[in-house]
């Protein structure tokens, strides 16, 4: 910092943040900051926009190959996380549903029940949970492995033999992780409204089996169904663009990995919670 | 070997007035005015002291990367090739890296047959017999079912060389195939490579054109057909044997006499 900026601050006053201007390293660092997060968002969009159309392009190259890959992935970002999931599910009945319902039973509210659950479990804490669910067991793991792969050279034999990495590494991890997402999200919502009538029921709350899910039932509209399943879709689709982006897209050493983790998580949450936000833009709008 | 056992037709490689600049950063020169004509059926060997960037210079001839001036091409067809509709011409060229680079998610099996398979869509059972029969000419039927970490750095490079085979490429570049290998199996890759020279094998009956890099020419004295120097950005080629033994230049002295690494502790004996 040059003395000039130093001497341009009034350290008497309260408000010297405002009136003084600031020093040229805070303007060059936000500056910083601001181009490196525009380079960011053009790199993914990029990478985004190159696996859609290698995805599409190639759909029918190597079926033999690709598709028991993608299986692989399916199998990984999905039906092993299960148990995880279930008990993660029974856990999100016990601390959001079985005290809702209880809560609403001693208020009298019972008929809004259907509507609270549908908003906090169907809408958002279900695909938003198995987002960070996901990205915490699988996302991070693809950074490490394809950042391996990188630094240890695998994707240039790829290349040398002539095949795509975009094709071999990133599209069934998409598929894999799009899919996979869905899936468990589904589980963790119907798993957590069973367990939270039976929490509810353990708590003696007089709510009739039928009459929980008639209400859960009479709350939802087509529009649920279609907007989550694009949304956990659109989840595991950025969570697999970001984690695959900032292993494989630049070239890494191995002790860089773990910093590339770090930001694929950190942006990977960001990412999800804006589409998050879109989609409740979208649910207020329409709804 | 016949050192005028060539194929008539276009080069297999030409270089004019290249420039050649880092595979991790391209604006760091590695070397300039490549001038260079490999003719097929060639055996070359490309020799350097550490960090001349004879993998750099393999990256850019395999058409992984490209140059930053002048022309390359490969039977005639300019390089690199990107374009998925010239797969073809670029499969002519087959690449082995220095350390193997299998993958270590897959077994060596699923290694050498991934090219095979991906390009020609074959399941794992249509490419089987192709792949046990180069598992058996690299003599890597036993570690099949091996993940590469599980196996010998010796093996591994074995491994990397199948994997490059499978697909019958007319060129196969090799980078530094004798490093850290221990002498028995130096031998066995300098007999392999002068009979895929000499189209001997049982994968070929044609000459195949070979382009190896190293830190010293003193093994493959006898074995390769064309030297060239690769050194302080300057890319030299020699010509042949005579030439090479002829040269008075003192590095190519001192990598013909000495030699580095393990390359030195092979003293090979031609089959």
């Amino acid at each position: 910092m040059q003395r000039g900026d130093v001497t341009s601050f009034d350290v008497s006053g309260t408000n010297f943040l405002l009136r003084g201007p600031l020093p040229r390293s805070y303007a060059n660092f936000l500056g910083r900051k601001l181009f490196l997060f525009l380079l960011t968002i053009q790199g993914l969009g990029a990478f985004a926009l190159i696996t859609l159309g290698v995805f599409i392009r190639k759909f029918r190259t190597a079926p033999h190959v690709i598709r028991p890959l993608m299986r692989r992935e399916i199998a990984r970002s999905g039906s092993r996380l299960l148990p995880m999931f279930l008990f993660v599910a029974v856990a999100l009945g016990l601390l959001v549903i079985g005290q809702t319902v209880s809560a609403l039973a001693r208020v009298g509210a019972i008929q809004w029940l259907g509507s609270i659950m549908v908003i906090a479990v169907v809408r958002e804490l279900g695909p938003l949970l198995a987002a960070l669910l996901v990205l915490a067991r699988v996302g991070t793991a693809n950074v490490v492995e394809l950042g391996t792969a990188r630094a240890l050279g695998e994707v240039e034999a790829l290349e040398a033999l002539g095949i795509d990495p975009v094709h071999y590494l990133v599209v069934p991890r998409v598929v894999g992780m799009a899919v996979g997402m869905f899936s468990l999200t589904v589980y963790l919502i119907l798993g957590a409204l069973v367990s939270g009538y039976v929490w509810a029921f353990l708590q003696e709350v007089p709510l009739l089996p039928g009459d929980y899910f008639s209400q859960i039932a009479g709350a939802l509209t087509y529009l649920d169904f279609v907007l989550l399943a694009l949304k956990t879709c659109a989840f595991g689709f950025i969570i697999a663009i970001v984690t695959c982006y900032h292993g494989l897209a630049q070239p890494l050493q191995l002790d860089e990995i773990s910093r590339a983790t770090v930001r694929a998580v950190a942006q990977s949450i960001i990412a999800c919670v804006l589409i998050d936000a879109l989609f409740i833009i979208f649910y207020l709008t329409v709804g | 070997m016949n050192e005028t056992a060539t194929i008539s037709g276009p080069p297999a490689l030409e270089m004019r007035d290249l420039a050649l600049g880092a595979m991790r950063d391209q604006s760091v020169s590695v070397a300039e005015e490549i001038n260079w004509t490999v003719n097929a059926g060639e055996f070359w060997v490309v020799a350097g002291p550490q960090r001349s960037g004879k993998s750099d210079f393999l990256m850019l001839t395999g058409g992984l990367m490209s140059p930053t001036r002048g022309r390359h091409r490969c039977f005639g067809a300019e390089m690199p090739i990107f374009e998925e509709e010239r797969l073809a011409e670029r499969l002519r060229l087959g690449l082995v890296f220095d350390g193997g680079q299998l993958f270590n998610h897959l077994t060596i099996a699923e290694n050498v047959a991934l090219p095979l398979r991906y390009h020609e869509n074959l399941t794992p059972d249509e490419a089987e017999p192709r792949v046990q029969a180069m598992l058996e000419l690299a003599e890597l039927s036993r570690f099949a079912d091996c993940a590469p970490p599980a196996i010998a750095r010796n093996w591994q490079k074995r491994a990397g060389l199948a994997r490059a085979l499978m697909l019958g490429p007319d060129v196969l570049l090799l980078d530094n195939p004798l490093a850290r290998l221990d002498p028995r199996h130096a031998n066995w890759w300098l007999n392999f490579l002068g009979q895929l020279a000499r189209g001997q094998t049982a994968l070929r009956a044609q000459p195949m054109t070979l382009v190896a890099t190293s830190e010293s020419f003193r093994p493959w004295r006898d074995h390769a057909s064309h030297f060239a120097l690769l050194n302080d950005g300057k890319f030299i080629p020699i010509g042949n044997r005579a030439a090479l033994e002829a040269s008075a230049d003192a590095l190519v002295r001192e990598l013909l006499a000495g030699a580095t690494d393990a390359d030195a502790s092979t003293s090979v004996q031609k089959k």
